[in-house]
Order: structure tokens, then C-alpha cells, then sequence
């Protein structure tokens, strides 16, 4: 075990907190996008990431997953420094972005194996840990199918797949159930509630309310601030409010 | 109407908004022209010589001097071996070497003759050529006025007129083909990149459903090439007139109006190029390989056309650009009228109606 | 090092799994060579005359037999109407006019000289010099047969006191297209690498997969050379394919050492290669690249000396081509391929190239940004 790992463990092991955010500030020019958050999240919850479209959550889960730079703010990762250790973020973090990110002229497996390769993986690994998958998924007869030959819904399964093949730390899921259908959604719940069993904290940007119902925690952003920050239930009582919908719309007005 | 010039200012916007594009769009036709105009001519200067003098005695030097005097030659390197020269050659700078006959002057005045011997780096067949002409008629030049003084009887002089041209100006060749290559690639290639982006992102079925027809749709993204293919071509007749001393004989208002139509069939022909590929690198490369090089190179307008192999020549007479080209220079330099040129005219008319109709037909296929 | 394997497996699986680029890629251009090879051509084959001959002499009609008896000219028509030959030449039916004026006989014989006019379409300036060239050599052939008919003196004419003898080396028949097909296979060759590897890094970009290689812990190094690597074996068989073909179609001869020719190629593909990514990690869209690549593109195969001598060049023009790419390789390609020139001969163009690789190669991966 090397130094860097070392420090992993310890700080993983040892911290509650997997994200820490403090006065985090991103400006596009004059428009600022993300305005002084400050939140945290905890090692193994799932954390939902509330908003309209254009309230900053694709902002801000960029710069968590060290895209973009933030323009102020200290901002830590699975223990390290976005600003000056992102290799060592990227190394633990897994990424759906909401744009689709598989490639559509490579198969299944073939997806599988390039993200696994990436990450650093032996051939072996990846391969045993494929065939695991694929059965998991039910995929194993579309393995060798490409992805533009795929529906929606499965291709946002593998992505998911994907993401958290190099079993990271935590997983950022920007929108990943954008526009599609409720059963296929559900089965997407189901597979982050997996993989958070499995100890990856999910951080989750979604615009869908319902679905905020199944995070553990959630923040609602508005405007680039973050108007509230609770367990659902306990956002309801603050709120007064029947559901997440009712809050939602309570913190946009 | 309205939504339709919505849509029109988006794609201006699009375009417009990048200033790079936009930079390198002017500044194309503009470096072409200049390059075509101070950069590639096919006289030659300055080429290096070497001089392989066996005599070294007075005659010898004369010629050398002629030789060099000339403007045409560079003295690089005085040789003193058969191998040395073909070491310079390899070397690649020298491009011909003269050799004297060891006591050349001695043989002038004893036998009355004496040998030069010309050696041209003839990899580069043309300008060997060339170079190896020049040097000829420089040595017979000396040879007429220093050796032999008496005339010939039953002299036939050729008098030599350049009709249009009397300075063999370079330009009056590549303004039109300049103009064909730019337009053909502002309006061709640009537009079917264009569309086939959106079809690579999607962007066209989003198009497509919306209560725009597919026709307006296609106009809308076409006329902004159109008016920067225009743009470009007052610019590249412009300056052809204003710094080259182009003239314009003919009617401008004839001239701008066969131009658009050169536009018109470019764009009918990007708009087909777009419906047969699926993404964007595809369009680019049939619009490359298809028409670009082969307008550059089949069109007449660095290589003449009647003196490529018959296949070739059946070739360029499918290349709209051949027509264009010769459109422009008989408006432009002779100042010819429709009566001359119709039936180019009728020619690029007819491909831009067969284009049309041609992705029509694809068009509707693929909603299908 | 281990992730560039994959990096590279995946792009050589996109390469192959799309049914339109390989034979864009092999296809194409290996045509184009074949083509444009020989329509690269000075030389003239054949010459359209007007004949206006106004003297009606045995002389003139002579005269115009000789141009008649060369395989180079076609009379294409004639009469005795300077404005009917002038319409000729603008409706392009006629390279030339050759008028001769009336008297022309009398004078020759009366005043021991006579003119004749040649009255050449100068548009197109080089087409019009060979014209001249070509004809004034048929007539003063022409004169030179009549001095001896009518002064029965053959050895008036061949007096020439300098006897020159010209050889052509390395290629004695002046086959113009040897030369071409090394020039035309650099810019085939050039233009589908830079433009694979641009496009296929803004394609990335404008799917979005790219935001997904960034999350990962790849190097940019790693990045860059698996991106860079397939392209530089593409273009590497591409060079080969048309290196065959120039040698079993066109007897391209191979003098110096295909080794070389193949090292120098591979230092040239860096920079080429360098410069595509370089322009990639600058724009957004595959249609900027475009531009971009194909602005400088123009410009440097133009002046790049692949139609006509870079030493004939201004200056200005000159130094520019320091920075252009083309302007090596298509030196060294016909040095090495034409004359067997060997390393020392080329070893300035070799280390200028290496330079400029590095150059290009460090600034694409300086510029290439993992972060927003």
C-alpha cells in the first residue's frame, strides 16, 4: 500500500463527510450560477440535488466531478482538493453526464471494456466483472449489439453500469432518467439503491420531484442558492407541504 | 412567413456568432487571391546553378556571366567532379549544371566549335525543362551576337501578339478558378456539413416535426451561404480589379447574375451531399475529394483540360466549375455576352435543376 | 501506458465498424491519385490554330501544311476575316490565329525578310507561352528548310559554333508524372490525418462523450497518443498503398531507401497530427475545424512547391514556408524517391521536422483541457 492510498483510507474511514462544499461560487461573466453554497454530504447517503432546469445543478456537479473550475470556494471530494488534486477526485468518483456519454458504434461489452481500460483496470477484472454484469442486467444476448441499436431505457442502464464499474467512491448522476418511462425509472431506482447498498454514495441532480422522495436527503436549488437542504420528510413538515412537488414549488414562488 | 424569418436569423446568428468562422471565411478568398497573385507563377527566378568548368579560360567565363547576368539563374556552386554533381543534385538545392568541355576556347578558335553540356535535375520534369531552355537560349543568344556577325538571308519573323493579355498576367487564370474554388467551398461544402450536423445531432428530427415544411427549412439554412458566397465573390472580383488590374470588359450586372447561379447549383449540390451522409465527416469528405481537388485540378484552371488524357476530359465536363470558369473569364476578359455564353449558362442551369431534383427525391425517401 | 491500449482498440473499432469512412479513407483518395496524376500535365498534346491566310502563295500554303503535318496542331477553321478568327478565339474554338499578310511571299523574296503574325489567346498565360514556343519553333523550322531550298547552302544553317547538349537525369523522358505522384500522395496523405484526427476529437465533443473521458483519471499524454496513434498507422498504410501504386501504375522509380522515406514520414505525420489536434483542442465544432484546418490547408499545399519551384518565390513567401509542413515532405519524398538522396541529404529538412513536432505535440497537449 503506497502513501496515496493510505491517505484514502484514512480520510474515507475516517471522515463522515465524502463532499464537502463551502461558499462554493461559479460566475459566467456576470451571471453567477452557482452563489455561495454550502452543503455537505455524508459517506454512503444518497443525495438528491433538486432544482428547475438552469437553477445550476449540471454547474455545480461539474465542478464536484471536477469539470469546470469553481471561481471561489473550497470544494473537497472523497478527501481531496478539486483545485489542486482532480486527478486523485477522478480516480474515485464516477460521472453520468446528461447528455448521453456511451459511445453508439461500440457494443455493449465494447463500452464496458474501453471505460473499464480507462480507469486503469486489468483485462482479466474487467472481463469477470463484465460477464457479472451482464447477467445482473439480463443483457447477456445484447452484449455484442451496438448502443444506437438499443432503447432508451437500457442504454441509461449501462451508462449507470458503467459509471460505477471501477467501483468509486462516490457516483454524480446528472438528470439520468430524463425522458424515460416510469417502469424503466423505477428499475433505475432500483440499481442506485444497489449500488448505494454497496456502499457508493449517489449524488443525483434530478428535476423529476417524485423521485426526490427516494434520496435520503435533498437540496432544492433556485436560482443558483440552495433554499433548503433536509431529509424529505422533514422538508414536508418545514414546508407544510403534502409532497416534494408541494415544497418545490412553495421555495420557487 | 414570420416563423420562417425566425428561423433565417438563427442561422445567420449561428454562423455569425463565431468570429473565427467568420474570420477565415473573408480571409480565405482574400489570401487565395494574393497567393495565386505574388506566390505561385510559372515563371522561374532565382534557380541554382552550378558550374562544372573544365577550361576556365575567358570564353568560359563570358558565358557563365550571361548565364548568371540573366535574372533567371543563381550561381550555388563551383564543381570540380562528375561526382560532385550528382552529390549536389541529391543535396537537392542545384537544379542544373553546365559543363564545359575542358580548353573550350582553345577549340572555338582551332576547330570552330566547341561543347557545352547541359545536366538538369529532371525529377522535377517541368522545370528542368524550363530551366534547361532558358540556358540554351542564352548560350545562343551569345552565340548570335558574339560569334556569328553576319545575317541570314530569307528571314520569316514571327510577330507575336497576346491577345487579351499582353503581360501573360497570371491573375486572368486564377480569378475565375479562385472564385469557382471558394464559392464551391463556402456554399457546397459548407451547407451539406451544415445540414448533415444536424442530422449527427439530432437536431434535424426536432426540425422536421415542428410546423416548419422541409423545404423552408432547407432554404433557411441554405441562404445564409448564399449571401457569404456572394460577399465572397464581390471580394474576390474586388480585389482581382482594384490590386491585379483585372479588367472587367463585360456587364457586371451579367457577371453577378451568372455567379449566382454558380452559387445557386453549388448549393443544390451541397443539399445533395447532405442527404447522402449521415454525419458530418462524411459530407466533408465527398465534398473534399469530390469536388474539391478534382475543381482544383479538372476544372482548367491550373492544368489546361485539352491536354489531359480523353477520360479525363469527359471528367471535366461533368466539374460545374469548368463552365463557371469559362463564364467568368469570357465576361470578365472578353466581354462576351449571353450570345456567347449560353450555353454554358444553360449547362449550369440544367445541373442545379437535376441536383434539385435529385434531393428531392432522396429527401422524401428518408422521411418515408 | 496501459490505458492508451484501450484507447486505441476503441478507435481502431469505430475505424473499421463505419461502413463509409474506410473506403472514404482507402478509396478516394487512391482514385483521386490515379486521376489527378494524370491531369497534372503541362504538356501540350494538341493546339487549335485559325489560319487567315491572305497571301494565297505556294509559300503560305507551305507554310500552313507544316503546321498541319505536326500531330500538335488542329486547324479548327480560317478565313480571310481578322474580326471572323478574333470571334473564334473568344468563343475558345482557337488556341491561335496564324495570319499571314498579304504579300508575304513577294516580300521574302524581294526584301530578303516577311512577317507572319501569330495572334495567341493570352488568358491563359502559361498554355499561351508554350503556344508560342511550339510555333515559333515550327516556323523557324519552316524558315530554315526554305534558306536551304533557296540558297542551296545546307551548311548556312547548321554553323553553330557551340554545340549544347542537354540530359535530363534521373529521368530522361521528362515524365512529368513521376514527379506528380509523390506531390498529390503528400496531400492526400496530409489531409486525411490532420482531418481524421481533428474531426474525431470535436466529434467527441459535440456528442458529449468527451465531458465522460474527462472524468476519468486519464493523462492528457495518454489521451493525445491514443487518439494520435491510429491516425499515424492509417496514414502510414495509406503512404504504402499509394507508394504501390505509383510504382506498379505509373513506374514511379524508388531510388533511395524506402526505410527513410517511411522514418521521415512518420516525424512529418507528428506534425501533421500535432497540428489537427492543436486545432481540435481550439474549437468547438467539427465544421470550425474544417475551416480552420482548410484555410491553412489551401495555403500551404499552394505554396508548399508542389506545381511550381519554391526558390522561384518571393522572399516573404519563402520564409512562410518554414512553418509549412507540405514544403518538407514534398522535398524529401521526390529527394528520396527520385535521386536516392540519403540521410545527410535531408538531414536539415529531418531535424527542422522534429522540431516542429515537438512544438505541435506539446502545445495540443498544453491546450487540451480536461477542466472548463
Amino acid at each position: 500500500m503506497n502513501d496515496r492510498e493510505k491517505k484514502e483510507n484514512y480520510m474515507t474511514k475516517d471522515t463522515e463527510n465524502i463532499i464537502v462544499v463551502k461558499n462554493l461560487m461559479k460566475k459566467f461573466g456576470s451571471f453567477v450560477a452557482n452563489d455561495n453554497l454550502t452543503f455537505e454530504v455524508r459517506k454512503g447517503e444518497i443525495f438528491g440535488f433538486l432544482g428547475a432546469n438552469g437553477a445550476g445543478k449540471t454547474t455545480a456537479i461539474k465542478i464536484l466531478s471536477g469539470l469546470s473550475f469553481p471561481t471561489s470556494g473550497d470544494v473537497m471530494v472523497a478527501g481531496y482538493d478539486v483545485y489542486k488534486e482532480r486527478e486523485l477526485v477522478k480516480k474515485n468518483i464516477g460521472y453520468m453526464s446528461q447528455k448521453f456519454s456511451l459511445y453508439e458504434d461500440l457494443t455493449v461489452r465494447e463500452n464496458i471494456r474501453f471505460y473499464g481500460g480507462i480507469y486503469g483496470l486489468s483485462s482479466k477484472y474487467i472481463k469477470e466483472k463484465t460477464e457479472d454484469l451482464l447477467e445482473r442486467l439480463k443483457m447477456k444476448d445484447i452484449q455484442n449489439s451496438l448502443i444506437s441499436s438499443l432503447p432508451l431505457g437500457w442504454k441509461q442502464k449501462i451508462a449507470f453500469s458503467v459509471a460505477i464499474f471501477h467501483d468509486p467512491k462516490i457516483v454524480f448522476l446528472d438528470e439520468p432518467t430524463g425522458g424515460v418511462d416510469p417502469i424503466t425509472r423505477r428499475d433505475f431506482w432500483e440499481m442506485i439503491y444497489e449500488a448505494s447498498n454497496a456502499g457508493i454514495t449517489v449524488f443525483v441532480t434530478t428535476h423529476y420531484m417524485d423521485e426526490a422522495e427516494y434520496c435520503d436527503r435533498v437540496s432544492i436549488m433556485d436560482k443558483g442558492r440552495i433554499e433548503g437542504m433536509d431529509t424529505p420528510g422533514e422538508l414536508k413538515r418545514q414546508f407544510d407541504a403534502q409532497n416534494m412537488d408541494e415544497v418545490f414549488l412553495k421555495i420557487a414562488r | 412567413m414570420n416563423r420562417f424569418i425566425g428561423f433565417v436569423k438563427k442561422e445567420f446568428h449561428h454562423i455569425f456568432r463565431d468570429s473565427r468562422t467568420m474570420l477565415i471565411l473573408f480571409g480565405m478568398p482574400i489570401a487565395q487571391i494574393l497567393i495565386f497573385g505574388y506566390v505561385v507563377s510559372n515563371e522561374i527566378t532565382d534557380v541554382r546553378i552550378g558550374i562544372y568548368d573544365k577550361s576556365k579560360d575567358h570564353v568560359t567565363q563570358e558565358i557563365t556571366n550571361k548565364i548568371i547576368s540573366s535574372g533567371f539563374f543563381i550561381l550555388h556552386e563551383n564543381l570540380n567532379s562528375d561526382e560532385e554533381i550528382e552529390a549536389a543534385f541529391k543535396r537537392g538545392i542545384v537544379r542544373e549544371v553546365v559543363v564545359f568541355e575542358p580548353n573550350f576556347a582553345k577549340n572555338l578558335e582551332r576547330d570552330g566549335s566547341a561543347a557545352i553540356q547541359i545536366i538538369a535535375d529532371a525529377s522535377d520534369a517541368n522545370t528542368a525543362n524550363m530551366v534547361s531552355n532558358y540556358t540554351q537560349a542564352i548560350i545562343n543568344s551569345y552565340v548570335k551576337t558574339e560569334l556569328m556577325a553576319q545575317g541570314m538571308p530569307y528571314q520569316i519573323i514571327p510577330e507575336i501578339r497576346m491577345l487579351y493579355n499582353d503581360e501573360l498576367k497570371g491573375v486572368y487564370m486564377f480569378v475565375p478558378g479562385t472564385m469557382a474554388l471558394i464559392l464551391m467551398l463556402v456554399s457546397a461544402m459548407m451547407t451539406s456539413i451544415s445540414i448533415a450536423r444536424e442530422k449527427e445531432l439530432g437536431t434535424m428530427e426536432i426540425l422536421l416535426v415542428s410546423p416548419l415544411k422541409p423545404l423552408p427549412i432547407v432554404i433557411g439554412k441554405v441562404i445564409p451561404y448564399m449571401v457569404l458566397s456572394f460577399v465572397n465573390a464581390v471580394v474576390i472580383i474586388a480585389l482581382s480589379y482594384f490590386v491585379f488590374g483585372m479588367p472587367i470588359q463585360g456587364n457586371l450586372v451579367f457577371l453577378m447574375l451568372e455567379t449566382l447561379l454558380f452559387i445557386f447549383m453549388a448549393l443544390s449540390l451541397g443539399i445533395l451531399i447532405s442527404t447522402v451522409s449521415n454525419s458530418q465527416m462524411v459530407a466533408m469528405f465527398i465534398s473534399m475529394f469530390a469536388l474539391l481537388l478534382p475543381t482544383m485540378l479538372l476544372s482548367g484552371f491550373i492544368f489546361p483540360v485539352e491536354n489531359m488524357p480523353k477520360v479525363l476530359q469527359w471528367l471535366s465536363s461533368i466539374m460545374p466549375a469548368k463552365y463557371f470558369i469559362t463564364i467568368v473569364k469570357n465576361i470578365m476578359i472578353k466581354g462576351s455576352g449571353i450570345g456567347i455564353i449560353w450555353k454554358e449558362t444553360l449547362i449550369l442551369a440544367g445541373m442545379t435543376m437535376f441536383f434539385l431534383v435529385m434531393s428531392i427525391k432522396k429527401f422524401k425517401v428518408r422521411l418515408e | 501506458m496501459r490505458k492508451i491500449k484501450f484507447i486505441l482498440q476503441k478507435e481502431f473499432i469505430q475505424i473499421f465498424r463505419n461502413k463509409t469512412m474506410l473506403p472514404m479513407i482507402f478509396g478516394i483518395p487512391i482514385i483521386q491519385l490515379v486521376i489527378l496524376v494524370h491531369a497534372a500535365t503541362l504538356e501540350m498534346k494538341s493546339i487549335d490554330m485559325y489560319v487567315v491566310d491572305k497571301d494565297l502563295s505556294s509559300l503560305s500554303h507551305k507554310l500552313v501544311s507544316k503546321f498541319e503535318g505536326s500531330p500538335f496542331y488542329n486547324i479548327s477553321g480560317s478565313s480571310f476575316s481578322i474580326d471572323e478568327a478574333n470571334e473564334a478565339i473568344e468563343k475558345n474554338q482557337a488556341d491561335f490565329i496564324l495570319h499571314i499578310p498579304q504579300g508575304f511571299e513577294r516580300d521574302l523574296m524581294r526584301e530578303n525578310s516577311s512577317k507572319v503574325q501569330l495572334l495567341i489567346d493570352g488568358i491563359n498565360g502559361t498554355a499561351a507561352s508554350l503556344v508560342n514556343a511550339y510555333s515559333s519553333s515550327v516556323i523557324a523550322d519552316f524558315n530554315r528548310n526554305i534558306i536551304v531550298d533557296l540558297t542551296q547552302r545546307p551548311q548556312i544553317v547548321d554553323s553553330n559554333p557551340i554545340s549544347v547538349e542537354t540530359s535530363y537525369w534521373y529521368n530522361p523522358e521528362l515524365n512529368y508524372k513521376i514527379y506528380m505522384l509523390p506531390g498529390i500522395l503528400v496531400i492526400l496523405v496530409t489531409i486525411i490525418s490532420m482531418f481524421l484526427a481533428a474531426m474525431n476529437i470535436v466529434r467527441e465533443k459535440e456528442i458529449g462523450t468527451i465531458e465522460q473521458l474527462n472524468v476519468t483519471p486519464i493523462k492528457k499524454f495518454e489521451f493525445i497518443v491514443g487518439k494520435l496513434v491510429p491516425f499515424l498507422i492509417i496514414a502510414l498504410f495509406e503512404l504504402a498503398f499509394g507508394l504501390a501504386i505509383g510504382k506498379f501504375f505509373f513506374h514511379v522509380p524508388m531510388v533511395g531507401s524506402l526505410g527513410l522515406l517511411f522514418g521521415f514520414a512518420v516525424v512529418y505525420l507528428l506534425v501533421v497530427l500535432g497540428i489537427g489536434l492543436f486545432i481540435s483542442t481550439i474549437s468547438s465544432t467539427q465544421q470550425q475545424v474544417m475551416f480552420i484546418a482548410f484555410f491553412f490547408m489551401l495555403v500551404f499545399i499552394l505554396m508548399s512547391g508542389i506545381f511550381t519551384p519554391t526558390e522561384s518565390m518571393p522572399m516573404w513567401a519563402q520564409k512562410v514556408n518554414i512553418i509549412n509542413p507540405f514544403y518538407y515532405f514534398m522535398r524529401v519524398i521526390r529527394m528520396i524517391l527520385l535521386k536516392g538522396s540519403g540521410f545527410w541529404d535531408i538531414s536539415r529538412e529531418f531535424f527542422s521536422l522534429v522540431i516542429y513536432a515537438v512544438i505541435m505535440l506539446s502545445l495540443s497537449v498544453w491546450r487540451y483541457r480536461k477542466v472548463s
